[in-house]
């Protein structure tokens, strides 16, 4: 797609491109071929000699049982969060989504959280559900909930889905209610009219017409559980106890931040980015589909 | 059946208002916390009402910063916070908007190669590439300053998608008639085209501004100076102490502090806010 009225300058157009594209190379690029590069090779201890080792930090990596079990973890994670998030969201937006007196309230009193940062989410959500002063807290151990998150790794785990997951919400609500809205109101008549009761109509014409909305807020789900989970656990376990909460991210920032292998480090950059690239095809691939659509 | 459609509609509000609680639960407590006496907090026997301490809290939050762990005033914190958030969406929309105009509006060698190099980038956040960048700031002698801050995440493939996309709908006679009245490139630019994207260029700094404010990776790792951080650091800093030394009251009314500018921007933009979410997810 090209415009047919256009400009001629021989100069203009790359001093136009060229703040940004300063800026991709600097700090895009750059750090990313530096990361590529550093992969593949071996620093000795000092730091005063450095090998090339072809895959060998690759390898190392895969041989580690934790950065194995950090790849399981954060799939784990990222399925819990957009489960739990999207369930909820769906719910919610559902039932906004009726004709109902306040419906513009609703809407305002449910999307705010999108805007709270991860580190102040992981706060609140580790201040309600600290073992020794957690509000909550005070009632699991009445009912006889042995609740110590910072020592017992499934509790800390739970408590990061939960507090991810709570902020994704207003994400998921809001895209939902503008899936649900955009559907024919004709669609559903003709539906009722046919006797199919609300359940079913839910289940047999609502929910089908909504499943590129739903497969979009997945891959978004995922790729927030990834990368945006990160101030949540820096807030509230620190990755740990042990390493229950860390995730790639996590273990890409705690590993480089104890200094050690930087081949290491990088590797796992890479991976990363490889994880990105596909996550983020998948997105275009069915953008380009619903624009068609 | 009427009668049941009125039920069924009880059951919404119902619903509707358990979810208003959960998201809002939180935040209450967080709120109620933060006009507490520390001691009570730390004996967990925190009221779930609000206390009498919200002055003294928050004076001390905002002009003292906690007396143990950071001793750096919340002011400083949120001051840096607003400027970065500034720097970043301005930043992002300005140097968008001017290379989507480049590649649409004129013809020259490597046009499509740069814009793929500028939509690349989409896949590559600052999390997959941490060290390596923060390496490059160290060279420049960017770290614990404002452009460090700012200017690695000021690309912007999205945005600059979004402006490309909206020049593309804009009719060609606007240009044909300015070229007319004799209107060169940045006269066309400034004149027509500027005016035309302000409620797209609303739109998307209401998005990138809360961005800006919630960035937490980046400034973590190059800012060490407690007077250059930003509140998102400083509240992790301030729990950084054994438990026992915290000062809860202090860091709730923090994380509400921190809280509050996004929050604000959402509920009173909420048409730009949906407008700019929407838009830059396309």
């Amino acid at each position: 797609m090209q415009k047919q009225a256009i400009f001629q300058s021989r100069l203009l157009p790359f001093a136009l491109v060229a703040p940004q594209l300063a800026i991709v190379l600097i700090f895009f690029y750059w750090p990313a071929l530096q990361a590529a590069i550093q992969s593949f090779l071996l620093q000795d201890a000092f730091g005063l000699s450095t090998s090339f080792v072809w895959f060998d930090n690759y390898q190392e990596l895969f041989n580690e049982p934790a950065y194995f079990e950090a790849i399981v973890r954060t799939f784990f994670f990222s399925f819990a969060i957009a489960v739990s998030s999207l369930s909820l969201a769906l719910l919610l937006a559902v039932m906004a989504d009726k004709p109902l007196r306040g419906g513009a309230l609703y809407r305002t009193l449910l999307i705010w959280p999108y805007a709270v940062a991860p580190p102040v989410v992981g706060v609140l959500w580790i201040f309600m559900l600290h073992p020794s002063l957690g509000v909550i807290s005070r009632y699991l151990r009445a009912a006889g909930i042995d609740w110590n998150p910072l020592l017992d790794g499934n509790q800390a785990a739970t408590l990061v889905i939960l507090a991810a997951a709570w902020k994704q919400v207003s994400y998921n609500f809001l895209f939902f209610l503008a899936g649900l809205q955009a559907i024919p109101k004709s669609v559903m008549e003709a539906a009722a009219i046919d006797g199919a009761r609300p359940m079913r109509r839910f289940w047999t014409v609502t929910f089908p017409l909504l499943s590129p909305t739903i497969f979009f807020l997945l891959v978004i789900n995922i790729v927030y559980a990834f990368f945006d989970t990160f101030g949540i656990i820096d807030t509230m376990t620190r990755g740990g106890p042990g390493k229950a909460t860390e995730t790639l991210v996590y273990k890409v920032y705690s590993d480089g931040l104890l200094g050690g292998n930087l081949g290491s480090s990088a590797a796992q950059s890479v991976i990363l980015m490889v994880i990105v690239i596909v996550l983020t095809g998948i997105q275009f691939r069915f953008v380009e589909r619903k624009v068609t659509y | 059946m009427v009668e049941e459609e009125g039920f069924r509609r009880y059951v919404a509000h119902v619903i509707l208002w358990i979810g208003i609680a959960i998201v809002a639960f939180p935040v209450y407590i967080a709120i109620v916390a933060s006009t507490q006496d520390n001691a009570l907090i730390a004996n967990g026997q925190m009221s779930l009402l609000p206390g009498g301490h919200f002055f003294e809290v928050y004076y001390q939050t905002i002009f003292v910063g906690t007396s143990g762990s950071t001793r750096e005033p919340v002011a400083n914190m949120m001051l840096n916070s607003l400027i970065m958030a500034i720097l970043i969406a301005v930043g992002k929309i300005a140097i968008s908007i001017i290379s989507a105009y480049g590649i649409v509006y004129f013809r020259f060698p490597f046009r499509m190669p740069i814009f793929w190099i500028i939509f690349i980038t989409l896949m590559l956040p600052v999390e997959v590439r941490i060290y390596p960048t923060y390496k490059i700031v160290a060279d420049l002698h960017m770290l614990d300053s404002y452009a460090g801050l700012s200017l690695p995440l000021i690309a912007s493939a999205t945005a600059t998608l979004l402006f490309r996309q909206f020049f593309m709908t804009v009719p060609d006679e606007l240009l044909e008639a300015s070229r007319i009245d004799g209107a060169g490139p940045l006269r066309f630019f400034w004149d027509t085209l500027l005016p035309l994207s302000r409620t797209n260029m609303a739109a998307l700094f209401v998005i990138l501004f809360i961005l800006g404010w919630n960035q937490y990776l980046w400034p973590l790792l190059i800012t060490t100076r407690d007077d250059m951080q930003t509140i998102q650091v400083g509240i992790r800093k301030m729990i950084t102490t054994s438990d026992a030394l915290t000062e809860w009251p202090v860091v709730m009314a923090t994380a509400v502090l921190a809280m509050l500018p996004p929050v604000f921007v959402v509920v009173v933009m909420q048409k730009l806010f949906v407008r700019g979410l929407v838009e830059t997810e396309k």
